[in-house]
This record gives structure tokens, sequence and C-alpha cells, in this order.
């Protein structure tokens, strides 16, 4: 059987120590076609910039995706990559790296892609705990096909395919994702370059399926979705950063908290009324995800304080690798594949 | 059924014998059946199956919706077919009796489980009164058998209760068949031992009620002889009995040893297809990686997503499931990429007939999909040609760079044939030719890689998995530019790959055999198939042959592209006969293709062809050309009559 995993060790730096990089090796030749003043821009950049920090090699690292504005991403990598069919990166994404586990693999990905027509093969794809890191880029809008509403637009919303607004409830991408097991779930946005880099280095190091939402300024047909939050004036009052074991807080001067109401639930207080104490301290390691479920429903929309950061990180068995332990049990119970044998397997009679 | 030796003692010589077990879908028929095969099969019998049964797991028992049948045919000499007819019914219940009597010829032998014949049972199959007692089976000779009573009796003291007991009775009909066809019992009692360990009481019914049925026959004095198939003189080998799942499982894990690639299979359950995935994950062994799914679009976007990985690639499917994959086969048409779909077609449109046969998936294989995405198509004859069949798809799969369809179906899926184990040193090797550095010089004089530069010989890109340094590259659905595979929207370029992708999959006829002509000096007919009909129309042309007649049949593997000789062949006959289980559909592939004026002879019944009805349609177009006639005309038979002859497309 040809290892492929060795055949790349094997390889022109077969076995060295994986030579030092810097953004322009990540970056692909290809003219970067994104409108100009997406937010697509500063997502590439950041993982431009945080590849040569990673430790891995080019030629091990693949960006796969489906269709959409930000499907084109594999393009300006320098990378192997694959722009797929819409909706299928992670199922695509998954005989790759169940095969390939030697392999950094990255999906990236659209609300519409990945929570639309690709919304099945994401949730079993999180489920299962494949060794993927997904970057799912929301704007809230379909962009490639010229503003028609996402299943992440808000109910009412008007646009080209809803002249008289939107009937839909939106999904929770984090919501949706926590329900799907998933075992790492973070959210980020496009306007803090440093905060996008320590996410994205987070879900990669994860081993099995990392979700991460970006809040993703379309510019073109929804521009200042996410301004009420993200915006450099607005950040401090109305996003949560969460930080594991510390309390979770928020505000010029951390005057806002986020405690646990007797049913569970989670709210915005002011930390004069209820005390430091009172806080919810950050578990993102607790394996029952209803607290981190609780977070993701803390806003019901990017107009009121929302937490980012990493909500849940979880190690759950990871599903490549229970493949791989499954054919090493197989060959030491019965030994290396015999072919000659397998003919044989059923009853066998000898004409002479 | 033909007797050639009389001995008032030992049991009767015959050559062949057609059985079919027939019960409620519940009642172990298949069970019964397929271990009648084994047993036949390892005293040296040729045989052919076919197994005939519900798209419900467990229909409303004692209705003929409910029905389920398996019918083997063993014989002494080379057969291939499952016989059109059975010599011998057993019927477990009314519901059997009527579903199947239609099928029994006069003269035949019918064995009933007399105790499932009450009131109650034959109300339900709709009899108004006892045809065990009516006269109305006088054409046959009937064997009244009181199979639930002794199977309950003889668990009696073993400590199974009695509605337990009755369950073994698919045991005791077997016992009895064994009797009457002088098999030896030892190797399933052996089975019976191994595959109920488990479940002592089981096992012990089982036994019981096999061992019952055997002395019955023995003992009842009710048959005046046992009879005797001897074995037939096969080639030299050693031999197994397949199945057309089974074979094909078994090519898939061959073509990854014969190539190297690491196989991995991702899928989705559907009948008749799950028994490959099944048999697969039992191999892991061989490094297999079976993959089930969320649905049929996960299951091919894994199995591309492996051959990216450099993996081969495998996805099974059938019916609907065929219809959502082409979207990715799309795009593995336009990546370039090895990978194999399997459709073991079943009746349709939509769900249809989920557990029937039929081979209406050809114009989907060669036109289902957006755009000019022309592939490979292999399709398997018998159920163990399926092995073969499945190396040849991986073999221009790796070559080409391409995704393949192999074409099965229902009938060969479930069938079995006794197969000669082949030279594992002689199956062909596949060489996987994975690019091993840049291929390109850039103006500025830098060596990089382009990932659709193509060989000159093959037209096939390179394959460049990822792990080597210098080769990095982005595919995609998008078109590419010639070579350098960066995304092109201009139309002089997409014109170019267009031409180059359907030139790269016409040029494979240059590498595959030239067509298989089993021909007759003079024959004036030619009958061309694919597919399942193999067994039929060679059944068909041999009783015509028989008959004095002359006729050559060529039976068509690769259906795209088709075989380089394949317009020459069909040139040397002045008739040319294409049976199908569809409305016809290689039938117009050949009209438009060759301009050839074949005439379509097709049935949709979610069953084989009879060789009796292909030799009638055979018999027709040879009369034809003896009366010089130029164009097509006898037998033609309405849509919706049944199997006919038709003329179809100039009208
Ligand atoms: S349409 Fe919107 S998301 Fe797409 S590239 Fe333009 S600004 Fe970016």
């Amino acid at each position: 059987m040809t290892d492929l995993a060795e055949r790349s060790a094997n390889g022109t730096e077969g076995g060295s120590p994986v030579p030092a990089t810097t953004r322009k090796d990540w970056s692909s030749d290809q003219e970067v076609r994104w409108c100009p003043g997406c937010g697509d821009y500063s997502i590439l950049a950041a993982v431009q910039m945080l590849m040569p920090d990673l430790g891995v090699r080019r030629e091990n690292t693949v960006f796969l995706s489906g269709i959409g504005c930000a499907a084109r991403f594999p393009y300006y990598m320098n990378t192997y990559g694959m722009h797929s069919i819409h909706g299928r990166a992670p199922a695509i994404a998954t005989g790759l790296a169940t095969t390939r586990p030697d392999l950094d693999v990255w999906v990236v990905s659209g609300d519409g892609d990945a929570l639309s027509i690709g919304g099945n093969h994401l949730i079993h794809a999180l489920r299962r705990n494949v060794n993927i890191t997904i970057l799912v880029f929301n704007n809230q809008i379909y962009g490639l096909t010229k503003g028609q509403y996402s299943p992440t637009s808000e109910v009412a919303k008007v646009t080209k395919s809803t002249p008289f607004g939107s009937l839909e409830q939106p999904f929770n991408p984090l919501s949706l994702a926590l329900g799907a097991e998933a075992g790492f779930v973070a959210r980020t946005h496009d306007m803090d370059r440093k905060h996008m880099m320590e996410t994205f280095r987070r879900a990669n190091a994860h081993k099995g399926a990392s979700f991460v939402e970006i809040y993703q300024n379309c510019n073109v047909f929804n521009d200042g979705a996410f301004e009420q939050i993200t915006g450099k004036d607005h950040r401090t009052d109305m996003l949560i950063p969460l930080v594991h074991g510390e309390p979770i807080r928020f505000g010029p001067q951390g005057e806002h908290g986020v405690v646990m109401q007797r049913d569970g639930s989670v709210e915005v207080v002011e930390v004069v009324e209820v005390g430091e104490s009172a806080l919810l301290v950050h578990d993102e390691h607790r394996d029952n995800p209803g607290l981190a479920f609780q977070l993701s429903r803390l806003s019901r929309g990017p107009y009121e304080p929302t937490p980012i950061g990493v909500l849940r990180d979880v190690d759950r068995p990871e599903y490549g690798e229970g493949m791989a332990e499954q054919i090493e049990t197989a060959v030491e119970r019965r030994g290396v594949g015999d072919l000659h044998a397998l003919l044989r397997s059923g009853s066998t009679w000898t004409v002479t | 059924m033909s007797d050639t030796t009389t001995d008032s003692k030992s049991p009767l010589l015959i050559d062949r014998v057609v059985i079919r077990f027939a019960g409620d879908s519940g009642d172990g028929m298949q069970l019964a059946g397929d271990r009648f095969t084994t047993t036949s099969a390892l005293l040296g019998n040729d045989l052919a199956t076919f197994p005939d049964f519900p798209a419900e797991i467990r229909a409303p028992a004692g209705t003929l919706a409910g029905v389920s049948a398996f019918q083997v045919h063993i014989s002494d000499h080379a057969i291939s077919t499952p016989g059109d007819s059975p010599n011998v019914l057993v019927a477990m219940n009314p519901a059997a009796l009527r579903a199947n009597i239609d099928a029994l010829p006069k003269g035949a032998t019918l064995i009933a489980n007399v105790d499932a014949f009450d009131e109650r049972s034959l109300t339900k199959a709709g009899y108004d009164s006892n045809p065990l007692g009516d006269g109305s089976l006088s054409a046959f000779t009937v064997y009244e058998v009181p199979m639930t009573s002794i199977t309950t009796e003889v668990s009696r003291d073993a400590g199974v209760k009695p509605r337990d007991a009755e369950r073994s009775k698919n045991f005791f009909a077997l016992g009895l068949i064994c009797w009457l066809y002088t098999r030896p019992i030892e190797a399933t009692l052996q089975w019976i031992e191994e595959r109920y360990a488990s479940k002592p009481l089981v096992q012990e019914a089982n036994k019981r009620a096999f061992k019952a049925g055997f002395h019955f026959g023995e003992t009842a004095e009710l048959f005046e002889s046992s009879y005797e198939v001897r074995p037939a003189s096969l080639a030299p080998g050693e031999y197994v009995n397949v199945t057309g799942n089974t074979a094909v499982a078994w090519g898939l894990i061959a073509a990854s040893e014969r190539s190297g690639l690491p196989l991995f299979l991702g899928t989705y359950p559907i009948t008749p297809a799950s028994d490959i995935l099944h048999e697969l994950s039992k191999h892991k062994q061989f490094g297999v990686r079976t993959f089930q799914a969320e649905d049929e679009i996960s299951g091919i976007g894994a199995a591309l997503g492996a051959a990216f990985g450099g993996a081969l690639g495998v996805t099974t499917t059938s019916g609907p499931g065929v219809d959502l994959k082409s979207e990715t086969l799309g795009l593995a048409i336009s990546l370039e990429l090895p990978l194999v779909l399997l459709d073991i077609q079943r009746g349709g449109p939509s769900t249809g007939l989920p557990t029937k046969t039929e081979q209406a998936d050809l114009l989907h294989a060669m036109y289902g999909r957006h755009g000019e995405a022309p592939l490979p198509i292999v399709a398997a004859r018998t159920p163990s040609h399926c092995f073969e069949a499945a190396i040849e798809a991986v073999r221009i799969a790796v070559k080409y760079r391409t995704p393949v369809i192999l074409l099965s179906d229902g009938y060969l899926a479930n069938g079995s044939e006794p197969w000669r184990i082949p030279d594992i040193d002689g199956l062909p090797l596949i060489d996987p030719g994975f690019a091993s550095q840049p291929n390109h010089d850039e103006a500025d004089g830098k060596r990089t890689f382009w990932p659709y530069v193509r060989d000159d010989e093959t037209l096939a890109r390179p394959w460049a998995p990822p792990g080597l340094a210098g080769l990095e590259h982005r595919i995609g659905g998008l078109e590419k530019a010639d070579g350098s595979g960066n995304v092109s929207y201009d139309g002089a370029n997409h014109e170019r790959m267009t031409r180059l992708r359907a030139a790269k999959i016409a040029g494979i006829a240059s590498d595959i055999p030239p067509t298989d002509v089993d021909d007759e000096d003079g024959a004036e007919v030619l009958v061309v198939g694919w597919g399942s009909t193999f067994g039929a129309i060679s059944a068909g042309v041999q009783r015509v042959r028989a008959r004095g007649h002359r006729v050559a049949h060529a039976h068509l593997v690769h259906l795209n592209p088709f075989p380089a000789d394949l317009g020459h062949v069909l040139g040397r006959y002045p008739r040319v006969l294409v049976p199908e289980v569809n409305l016809g559909q290689l039938s117009r592939l050949i009209r438009a293709e060759f301009l050839v004026d074949a005439v379509s002879f097709t049935q949709v019944q979610g069953v084989p062809f009879r060789a009796a009805a292909m030799e009638t349609a055979i018999l027709e177009q040879i009369a034809v050309a003896g009366n010089g006639a130029t164009s097509p005309s006898p037998g033609t038979t309405p849509i919706g009559a049944g199997a006919g002859t038709s003329t179809e497309g100039t009208g």
C-alpha cells in the first residue's frame, strides 16, 4: 500500500525541520478578486499571517471550499486546495482528512454554503468530529448571487428576493454547531486581526472538528450588518470577550458582566448590582454543552452585547483516528490482508 | 428435467433442475435457497440463482405482496441463467403458491406445506376454495407435506416453544429438497451449528427440522424416487460461489492491492447496493476505509476528497442515489480525478422497484449531468464478472484521471454462480503514476507545477496528491485554463478544454479489447447485449443454434467509449437485435453512433429475460433476414404489453 504520508516525508524536504516562512510564502500568485472593502480581505490576511506561526508545511496544508464569495479563498493560498461545489466541502474534507491524517485540512465556507445548502454535511462533520478546521464567513446575505437573504439574515430583512421582508427565523450558527456536538466552537470578527489570528490558531490546534463563525462585512449587499457591535467605537461596550477561567465581563471598566439565572439561562448585568463574585466564570472545557449553548444565545443579534472568543473546547475521539485504529486492530488480529485468502473466504471446491 | 437413467434403488440421474423456494418474507426462503445453492456448488454443479423478494422487510404475512422466492438452477453442464421456469416449486403457504403458480409449466412438481392451507390463509391469498383439493392443480405432480406440524413435533421435547419451533420449517423444506436431489447434509448441519452457536435452542430446532425433512423424503414413501444431478465438467481449478455484490467488493480490494492505492468507500445505504458496503467493511485488514455518509451526496463527496488525497475513491449506489451523485460526478470530471461509481441498477423512476432488477440507467450514466460531461462506462455481465469489471473500472479511472461508472444491477448483485478463482499474479497491475516534480518552465526560468498539463498519449493530467513541496496547486469546478489550471472564463479556452475532456474519454477506445463476438460463419443476425442480459442471450443463442440456425452474439463490457471496432462488427450483419431490460437505451446509442438499423427487444418487469423469449425474438430476426427484408417489422409489441421487439426511433 502506498503510504502517501510517507511519500510526502520522503519528498524534497523530508525529515528536515519545517522551514521558516513569511506571509508571502503562503500567498498565491492569483489576483484577489473580492469587492474592494470586503471583509474577506482581512480574514485572508489574518490566515496568511498566521500560517508561518503554526509550524506546518505548505505542502501538507489544504484549503477546501464550496461556492460563494468566501469559497474563492483557496485560490489565494499557496497551498494545496480545492474550490468545490456548493455546500459539499465538509463532505469532501471528510474523505481527505480521514485518509490523510498527516494533512492540515481547512474548510472555508459562508453562511449560505455552510448553513443552507451544506447544512447536512456541516452538522455531520461536526458530529463525527473529523479533524478539520471550519471557518464560516457569516455576512448574513448571499453575496455571489447578488443580494438574496440567507439563513442567518434577520427576520423581516428586505432583499431582492424578499421585497416584503423575510419571514424566516435565522439560524444561530453557534447554537447549531453546539447542537451538532461540535467539540470546538468559537466566534470572531473581521475587524480584529489579532483576535481572528488567535481564534484560528486555537481552532487549528484542536484535534477534531473546529467551528469558527466570523462576522464578516459584505459592504456591497449588507454593509454595516455588524457595525453596532464590531465598530471601533462600540466594541468595548458591545463585545463580550470570553476568557477561560475568568469571570465574564466587559465594558470600558469591566462594569458589565454575565450571570447565570436560576433557570440556567444567562443574562447581562451591571457588576455593581450583583457583585463580582456572582459573575459567571467561563469554562471552555465543560463536557456539558449547556452553558456554551446559553452563551451562544445571550445576544439575539449583532445589535446586543455579543460574546466573542472560544465558547467550547473539549476533547472527543477524532473520527479518522478511530478509522485508522480499526484498521490497525484488524491487521493485528488477522495479519495484513491476503488477497489469496480473501478470494477463498467462502466455501470453495476444486475441479480436477 | 430429463430422465437419463432408471433404477429402482438408486436415484434417477437428471442433467439439470430448476427449483424455486417460495414463502412469506419472514419464512427464511432466501436462506433455504442459499444453503441449497452452496451445497450444490460444493458438489460441483454449475448453477445460477435468482433471489426475488419484496421491498418490505416484513410485508403482511400470508399476502401475495409478502411472498419471497429464491430460484436456483443446478446442472451437470454449463448453464448461464437461473432457468425460465421452475421444475419444482416449494410453496410454504397459499400466497406463495398463488404468486408462483403461473410460472410453473405443466407436469412440474409442487411441494406444498399443507399445514398452511387453512381457511384464513387461503382467504388472505385470495383463494375461494382450497387448490389442493379442488382439482385446479391437476396439471402438476402435487405433494402435500405437513411441514409445520412435523417441524413443531420434532422439537417438542427440545425445550423450544412451539411458536419458535415452527420458524424452523424452512430447514425442513431444505432437508426434504436435499433428500430429493441427493445432496449431502453434513455441510449444512455444520453450518447450522456455527451460525446459531450463540442460540442453542434455535440451533437444535433447525438441526432437527432439517434432518426431519431429509428423513421424511426417505421414509414417507410419497416420492417415487430421488434424483441426482452430477457435477458439471467445469474447467479445472478452485471454485467459489459468488454473488455480484461480493465479487465487486473483492474486485475493489484486488484493485486496491494491485494499484497500491488505499481503498476508501464513501456511501449511503441503499437497496440493492448495501451489501457491497457490508462486505468491504469486514475487510479492514486490507487498509479499507468504509464511510457510511449522511447522504448520497456526502458519500461521493468524501470519495472524491479521498481521491484528491491519493486514495482509491469509490462510491456505491442505486436508483435515486445515482441522481443525487450527478453534481459531484460533474466536479470529478472537471477536476479530472480518479473515482469509481458503482450503480447497482434497480427499477425506476424514483423509488420504483427497489428490490427488482432493471438496466435503465445507461442513458443516465451517459448523459445525466449538465454541460458536456463525458465519462467512461463499464458494465458487468454476470455475478462473477463483477470482479473483473471492478478492476477494469479502477484501471480506467486511475490511468485517465476520470470518474468511471460501473453498471451492475439487482439481478447480478444478488444472483450467484460458481467462479473459478483467478490467479492473483495474473490480475492487471495499475500504476497510480503520481506526479513527482514540477512540469512547467515559467518565463523567468522557474520550474513550477501546472496541474492541467496533459500526457501526450492518454491526455490525462498529472495526479498530485498533497504532500510534495513544489507541487502545491489549486483546482476547482470553475473552468480552468489549459495547462496552468488557473480559473479562466475565456470562450476559446473553454471550447478547447471541452474538446480535450471529450477526446480523453473517446481515446480510451484504443486501450480496451475489441468487441468480443461469439460468431458463427454465415450468421445474418447479431445479438448485441450489455450487462446482465448475458445469461439469457447466451441461452437463447444456444437454443437457436440447437435448432440448426446461425446467430452471433456480442456482449459489450465497455459502453463508453465503445470498442474501436464495434461499427465494423455491426456492419458485418444484415440484422442487429438489441435486447435490454429497459425501453431501448443501448439500441438508441448504437443507432445514433453507427446509423445501424438496430432492432430493440425490451422488457421491464423487474426480472431477467427468459431464454425462451430470447429464442423467439432471435428466430423472428432470422426469419426476417432469411426473407431478405431490410426493415425490421416482426413482433412489435406496444409499450406496456410486456416483452416485445420494436423498431423505436425512426417510426
Ligand atoms: S459581494 Fe459582499 S461578500 Fe462578496 S466579495 Fe463583494 S463585498 Fe465581499
